[in-house]
């Protein structure tokens, strides 16, 4: 079975990189502040939940951009060679 | 005393979920409960919507809801990186989660062991998966109890001994029944309502309760400064609204490490695997951070507890004041009566949800890697649903037991050490996803010094202010860390998550070991996934017909 060592099916997106957008959240220095404070919440809260729906964005697009990218091809064993493609519908 | 309004409140809603509970198995049938596609994956076809209740009732216990607000109450600011935690979780699982639903929905895998087992052709491997998995499963079924446990005893069923126990042995002996009966349909069915309740109370709370302490302003203020107050057993404070110097690095890899963590434990995988095709789970990866939204807000609660002055309750059992009964206390105090009962109803069906589905999962490894691998493997479909069935029933007795006859504290820790293990079977679970190149005798290797190495760590931990020498959290100061008697960072009271730096030394072995292994041309065993596994989808011929007949 050593012929298969290749076949992990990888494929790539650029619109992948969107996904680490979210991760810099985890830079606390940029946001470890009271200040500004909005309807009496201190901005390291208040901040933190705008994070919410920049990872929901960030997703959304992922998932607009890749949609359908399964393998519904009903002759799909005999394509095996042709993975790299990343074949759109 | 006994809170009759809130405890029959409680008790109507807990009655809806068993009838439910029960009538599930009824629900969209399939072909008969006798296949582990069928009762351990709820018929693997669950659309968008039913996924999205699952798993947001699954990945979001009541022991979560309980926890972080009590957290918080203690220590501020630390507490909120549940927030991050549930913020990066969804774009770093998206893709693994893709190719995981794909591969098992292509060879009929039910665990993440039986994924390794297929990919490396190793069954030892797959054990070790398989009972990490069960290790790191079971504490966190306990706790669900003592999240369920804590709303009981607000309502002032508060009693000592094991007559204490009775009405959560009660609550719990009704879901082992039906989750037998019905498998992951009941705990899919139910989780519609536990969400409804929970976003309902919710919502409520984080709107009525700030203005009745004079708005988040005053809120902070006090927060601010009670946690400033030294605490008696340590002299320093116990914590900040903001992060410190120290802490902050614990924060981003206590946050990073939870949501690494997650979609190994095997309960998460279970409902992503009974999910019908990739773009119901992409749509759930969008959708489901509106429960993040929910856990910031609720984690805030704990700081209206402090403005509110509440108080833990004493566990009678344990004689020790319990902060995880802060929010319930919170609820008890200010909310009306009945609105009381409703968000305990909330919480304790909030715990039953996962512990139905965490039960499910640990019941699925044994069954398929422990019990098909090596006790009898001929068994048929109908054989293997039968155990898993039972092996659920044992898991619920035993976490019950758990907290019978040992200090909820055990558990509690044990969780702890649970989220540090876990973590040890990503290279295996998750990286092999994408390539083959790390070696399974490595993988092997990584898991030990991983595991090893992490257990140490934890049990260098003091928790001063719990008097306790060892297991006293997961923060190690980085001037503790040691390798050999070795102390790169000596001096340095900086923290870091254990698990992480469990993680990091795992992947160094594994990577080492396997560029060796490749050296030596150590044989690597028997692949028996294709690529295209990895993309297939619904509609796909390559796809394996649900329920039939698993060869390993």
């Amino acid at each position: 079975m050593a012929a298969r060592e290749g076949g992990s099916g990888f494929r790539w997106s650029p619109w992948n990189l969107l996904l680490l957008v979210p991760l810099l959240m985890l830079v606390t220095p940029w946001f470890n502040s009271t200040d500004p404070v909005l309807f009496g919440m201190p901005f390291f809260y208040w901040s933190q939940f705008l994070w919410v729906p920049v990872g929901v964005v960030c997703v959304l697009i992922v998932y607009l951009r890749t949609k359908g990218d399964g393998e519904y091809a009903p002759d799909a064993d005999e394509r095996v060679d042709d993975l790299d493609e990343g074949a759109r519908r | 005393m006994i809170q009759w309004v809130e405890l029959s409140v409680f008790v109507v809603l807990f009655l809806v979920v068993t009838v439910m509970g029960f009538v599930a198995s009824r629900w969209q049938r399939g072909g008969g409960l006798d296949h582990l596609d069928e009762w351990g994956l709820g018929g693997r076809k669950f659309g968008s919507w039913i996924t999205w209740f699952l798993v947001g009732g699954d990945l979001y216990t009541a022991y979560t809801f309980v926890a972080v607000p009590a957290l918080m109450f203690g220590a501020g600011a630390m507490g909120f990186f549940a927030l991050p935690y549930t913020v990066v979780l969804y774009p770093i699982v998206f893709l693994p989660v893709l190719r995981m639903w794909s591969v098992s929905r292509v060879h009929g895998y039910v665990t993440p062991a039986d994924f390794v087992r297929g990919r490396y052709g190793s069954s030892l491997l797959a054990f070790l998966v398989a009972i990490t998995g069960i290790v790191a499963t079971m504490p966190y079924i306990a706790l669900q109890l003592v999240g369920l446990e804590a709303v009981l005893r607000t309502m002032g069923l508060n009693g000592t001994g094991i007559a204490g126990h009775l009405p959560l042995l009660v609550a719990f002996v009704i879901l082992a029944v039906y989750t037998y009966q019905s498998g992951l349909r009941a705990p899919a069915l139910i989780a519609f309502v536990k969400d409804i309740l929970i976003y309902l109370v919710i919502l409520v709370a984080v709107i009525y309760l700030p203005a009745k302490f004079g708005g988040w302003s005053d809120i902070f203020g006090a927060a601010s400064d009670k946690l400033a107050q030294p605490s008696p057993a340590t002299g320093k404070p116990a914590g900040s609204i903001l992060l410190t110097g120290n802490n902050q690095l614990q924060y981003i890899t206590l946050a990073l490490g939870s949501a690494l963590a997650l979609f190994l434990y095997p309960h998460s995988l279970t409902g992503v695997l009974a999910s019908r095709g990739r773009d119901v789970l992409k749509r759930n990866m969008v959708a489901l951070p509106a429960y993040s939204l929910l856990l910031g807000l609720l984690a805030l609660l704990g700081y209206v507890a402090i403005a509110a002055g509440s108080k833990p309750i004493t566990n009678n059992a344990t004689g020790r004041p319990d902060t995880n009964t802060i929010i319930p206390v919170l609820f008890d105090g200010q909310f009306p009566d009945w609105f009381a009962g409703v968000a305990f109803a909330a919480i304790g069906i909030g715990a039953l949800v996962p512990a139905a589905i965490m039960s499910i999962a640990a019941a699925n490894l044994w069954t398929r890697n422990i019990y098909k691998e090596y006790i009898h493997r001929s068994a048929t479909p109908s054989q293997e649903a039968r155990q898993a069935k039972l092996a659920s029933l044992v898991v619920k007795f035993g976490a019950v037991a758990f907290v019978l006859f040992v200090d909820p504290q055990f558990s509690i820790d044990l969780q702890l050490i649970g989220g540090v293990i876990i973590l040890q079977t990503l290279p295996a679970v998750a990286i092999a996803l994408y390539t083959r190149w790390l070696h399974r005798w490595a993988l092997v290797a990584g898991w030990l010094v991983g595991m090893a190495y992490g257990m140490y760590l934890l049990y260098l931990i003091p928790n001063p202010a719990a008097n306790r020498a060892h297991f006293g959290g997961s923060a190690l100061t980085l001037d503790k860390l040691t390798i050999f008697g070795w102390h790169p960072f000596a001096g340095s009271q900086v923290q870091i998550y254990v698990g992480f730096v469990a993680l990091v030394l795992n992947l160094l072995v594994v990577v080492v070991v396997s560029a060796v292994l490749h050296a030596l041309k150590v044989g690597n065993g028997a692949d028996a996934t294709q690529g295209p596994d990895y993309h297939a989808d619904e509609g796909s011929k390559r796809l394996r017909p649900v329920a039939d007949v698993l060869t390993h």
